[in-house]
């Protein structure tokens, strides 16, 4: 039962992903970037990571893609029918498909390392996954996670004198 | 589903997928979602991993990548904007002002 449902969600996934690259429209790429995004979210919901499944639809399909939803419509671009270069596609589909080919043969060939963490599936249910993702973040990332603020404000600082015409 | 190399597989696709459309498309906001895309492929094979070893330490980077995400999409757009009130097109082939 798991196994069907996890091939339906990577079927849906791989379509949507798909998607994204051929609409010739933005807006239709972005709805079905939107839908790949939930994919992902139903597969950390499967690994055991509600909090991680949460996160990814409020930052991501949330606000995110809002973001990019409204640039879309703000700029109003007209979709061209310009003709991509029959070239640059053919040599575009040849990289991705190398580096598809390269990745799973490696993965095929390769063994991960066998379990060795504290973070069972039991532990995670029984404490609760946000509670240990907390403890986690503000114990050995604690640094990482102040410098993480710090990347914010420079964000919106860029973003604000780089949309304006007049500071 | 104790399947890592299912989910490994699968990210692998998403990424690749993301690499073709950064390579093939040519409107910026569809080049900037594919780049959204590989991200978060790559989140995929960070959270499986780290269920598969039984370390958290994965899912903390996750964090940190969706919050790169959010302040490279928060100045991307904004450069998009000043790139269209000067040149009104979005397209990478009009990106050319240093070109030799």
């Amino acid at each position: 039962m798991e196994t069907l449902f996890f091939a339906i969600i990577s079927l849906v996934a791989i379509v949507s992903a798909i998607l994204v690259v051929c609409c010739k429209n933005p807006i239709n790429s972005a709805l079905s970037l939107i839908l790949t995004f939930f994919c992902l979210a139903t597969f950390y919901v499967m690994l055991d990571a509600p909090f991680m499944a949460a996160v990814q639809v409020m930052v991501y399909a949330g606000a995110i893609m809002v973001l990019i939803v409204f640039t879309i419509m703000l700029l109003n671009i007209r979709v061209n029918a310009s003709k991509a270069q029959m070239h640059k596609l053919l040599l575009g589909s040849a990289i991705g498909f190398f580096t598809l080919l390269n990745t799973v043969v490696i993965i095929l060939k390769s063994r991960a390392a066998l379990p060795n963490g504290p973070y069972s599936s039991s532990v995670i249910k029984q404490v609760g996954h946000t509670e240990l993702i907390g403890r986690e973040m503000f114990t050995n990332f604690l640094l990482p996670f102040e410098v993480t603020s710090i990347l914010l404000l420079v964000a919106i600082v860029g973003a604000v004198i780089l949309a304006k015409k007049k500071i | 589903m104790e399947n890592l190399n299912a989910y490994l597989i699968i990210s692998a696709i998403l990424f690749s997928i993301g690499t073709v459309g950064v390579l093939t498309r040519k409107n910026a906001i569809v080049i900037f979602m594919c780049i959204e895309l590989m991200l978060n492929a790559v989140n995929l094979t960070f959270v499986a991993l780290s269920r598969h070893l039984g370390n958290l330490d994965g899912q903390v980077f996750v964090f940190f990548v969706m919050t790169v995400a959010a302040a490279e999409a928060a100045v991307g757009l904004a450069l998009m904007i000043s790139f269209y009130n000067n040149r009104e097109s979005i397209d990478v082939d009009d990106m050319n002002l240093m070109k030799w």
